[in-house]
């Protein structure tokens, strides 16, 4: 199975592997990217709403197409109806949200469920329709790779290729929305148009990963990119890289992976690969992610300590706690013995002035930001600026000497 | 006058004999907001004086925030006119700058405290205009006219109240507007950066720029502003701080909601 697997991450494993691979990996991307300014915008939910409301689409088309006398698994036609019904079901997220006393959660359930309902009754229908005849079209709720045609290929690169295009012309806009919409309108920005148009970006990407990953799963190519890039940096052009890059791998990963063995479908594996990244992520990130946040908890405990000793020194008491006399050894701020060196009393007489300054500052400043920074550990020049601090000191008068 | 159709009326008559001045930076019409039935804003007329530094004042849910919104086509108003620099408003948005109140806007959004500044410039960069080393110097400046030099690269979570405040100002400060509008910026700071947002808009006011912030504190009116517009949903009264800011005016904006003794306390233009 590993060989079957390095073949297919070579691109080796035959022809429909390959293509599916490509096509998944071109989908990761543009989903992971256009999936940020979602979660960006924090609208990650409607994105499930219009997923599941492409498949009247796809069943209407079908029909039409047979009716018309053309084939119904052409798949330009099935994508063109579920963009049509995907579009009428935000366009009813939209109008519920707004117009009426109804919040965006209730109005996604049920544009959710009804346009579902409605499309699995079309499958229905077509399946007693052309009895004898596989219609194939409940491959669309789970994705199905394993009759891909290079034209279906196609059709995801260029859709890919499109959306990626349209990412990198509006992600300035896009963002500034985001972040601040009262903002962008006075800056020339159409709040409105622009959600239209990410909503817009989010309908492709879901239209075209129909036939890979199919409608259910769509959300999830959408949203574990982003949020697994939040992880790794603070600044929103890195996550939407970091996040088309999290996508794409996914997406070749997965489908390299349910290429090496019989039976593994191709769209969950996709979305499991990705949510690895997510776990991997959450786990080890520096900075937001848990082993990170369990070592800053240790070292500052360490900084407590030394903060504990370095006001006993100030005040002139003795310290027992073995953890305090070694933190303040190793920095060499105590001698073995105990008695502080010049550097140690030089520290302590600073700790104490930030101490008087902070008790100062949170008597001053009713604010939760700055009270909430206060850890008598934090370099009081890194949370306040320097006119904050004069004004401490014009206060609280000249320092006292040094001990 | 209990009749309302006659009192619209007269209010209508009033609004037409209100001329607006050709420099007046921002001159408001008329203007009504509502949501649902319920009118959050009522045929209210403004006119800020040119290099002035205004002040919007009345209680809470007068419609203060609403009108500002409104003014900019950020809320979408049922009716009125609004002109700045004697123009229809949306013509020179590129000459008005508007600060939002900072509890609008997510504080854990992955951005800088620079980046912030650079949206500011966003007019002139557009859609694909790259930032350049001269928009990166202009940002560090205005970050360096409200003291914020030095957290220029700063994830804007780890900020404080106050220091939030000041990097809306200094996006602001980067759009080099003519017209500052800005929503309750001193709510909730910190006296140090109450001093450096009051001194960077005297700035502005030196440099023959108006600024309009709707501002709850009553006690500082005096000090900060020389023109005042008192609301409570309708227009209650308008004009210089010298003449309006006074006992009946803040009794009639605020009702039985201001103790006499309050007001007593504030430091009242002389009448």
């Amino acid at each position: 199975m590993f060989a079957l697997f390095l073949d297919a991450l070579l691109l080796q494993a035959g022809y429909n592997a390959a293509l599916v691979a490509l096509g998944a990996a071109l989908l990761g991307m543009a989903a992971g990217a256009g999936g940020t300014f979602l979660f960006l915008r924090k609208r990650a939910l409607v994105s499930d709403a219009v997923a599941h409301a492409t498949l009247p689409g796809v069943g209407i088309a079908f029909i039409l197409m047979v009716a018309l006398g053309g084939d119904g698994r052409n798949l330009p036609g099935l994508l063109l109806g579920s963009a049509v019904s995907a579009g009428l079901g935000l366009l009813a997220v939209q109008w519920i949200a707004g117009r009426t006393r109804l919040a965006e959660d209730v109005a996604i359930g049920a544009v959710l469920s009804v346009f579902f309902g409605f499309g699995i009754v079309l499958l229905t229908i077509i399946q007693t329709m052309t009895r004898g005849y596989q219609a194939g079209l409940e491959s669309f709720l789970l994705g199905s790779t394993a009759g891909m045609l290079f034209q279906d290929a196609v059709v995801i690169a260029v859709g890919g290729a499109l959306a990626a295009a349209f990412v990198v012309v509006f992600r300035r806009p896009m963002t500034l929305v985001a972040f601040d919409p009262e903002f962008s309108a006075s800056s020339g920005i159409d709040v409105r148009r622009m959600d239209l148009a990410m909503m817009g970006l989010v309908m492709a990407v879901t239209v075209i990963g129909l036939k890979i990953v199919g409608l259910i799963l769509i959300v999830a190519m959408l949203i574990i990119p982003p949020v697994t890039a939040r992880f790794w940096t603070e600044r929103s052009e890195r996550v939407i890289l970091i996040a088309g890059l999290v996508g794409g791998l996914s997406g070749y990963l997965g489908a390299a992976l349910s290429a090496s063995a019989p039976n593994l479908p191709t769209g969950p594996i996709i979305v499991l690969v990705g949510f690895a990244f997510f776990l991997v992520s959450l786990l080890l990130a520096p900075g937001r992610g848990v082993l990170a946040a369990v070592i800053r908890r240790r070292q500052f405990q360490l900084r407590v300590h030394r903060r504990q000793g370095l006001l006993a020194l100030a005040h002139g008491e003795a310290i027992f706690d073995p953890l305090t006399l070694a933190v303040l050894r190793r920095e060499g701020l105590i001698r073995q013995d105990g008695v502080a060196t010049e550097k140690g009393r030089a520290h302590a007489a600073k700790t104490l002035r930030d101490e008087r300054r902070w008790a100062l500052a949170r008597r001053l400043y009713q604010d939760e930001a700055v009270a909430g920074r206060y850890d008598g550990l934090t370099p009081i020049e890194t949370v306040l600026t320097r006119d904050e601090i004069a004004e401490l000191d014009r206060r609280l008068g000249p320092p006292a000497p040094a001990i | 006058m209990s009749n309302p159709a006659l009192e619209l009326a007269s209010e209508a008559g009033e609004q037409l004999a209100r001329p607006v001045p050709a420099d007046s930076p921002l001159a408001i019409r008329g203007l009504t907001v509502s949501y649902g039935e319920k009118p959050a804003v009522f045929s209210v007329d403004a006119t800020v004086p040119a290099r002035s530094m205004t002040a919007i004042i009345g209680p809470n849910g007068a419609g203060k925030s609403t009108l500002l919104k409104a003014a900019l086509g950020i809320v979408p108003r049922l009716s009125g006119r609004v002109l700045a620099f004697g123009v229809p408003l949306a013509q020179v948005m590129h000459r008005i700058a508007y600060v939002p109140q900072r509890a609008s806007v997510d504080w854990d959004f992955p951005t800088r405290v620079i980046d912030v500044v650079l949206m500011g410039l966003y007019r002139e960069l557009g859609l694909l205009g790259l930032v350049r080393r001269h928009h990166r110097e202009r940002a560090l400046a205005c970050l360096e006219r409200v003291g914020m030099a030095e957290f220029a690269g700063r994830q804007i979570g780890a900020l404080s109240g106050g220091q939030q405040q000041r990097v809306f100002l200094a996006r602001a400060l980067a759009q080099d507007a003519d017209l500052y509008l800005l929503d309750e910026p001193f709510a909730g700071v910190d006296a140090a950066t109450e001093r450096a947002i009051i001194d960077v808009l005297k700035a502005l006011k030196a440099e023959k720029r108006a600024v309009v912030c709707v501002h709850h504190d009553l006690a500082t009116v005096t000090d900060y502003f020389d023109h005042v517009l008192l609301i409570n949903v309708r227009r209650i009264a308008e004009g210089p701080v010298a003449s309006t800011f006074t006992a009946e005016n803040l009794q009639k904006t605020y009702g039985g909601r201001l103790a006499t003794a309050h007001i007593d306390q504030l430091k009242l233009p002389a009448a």
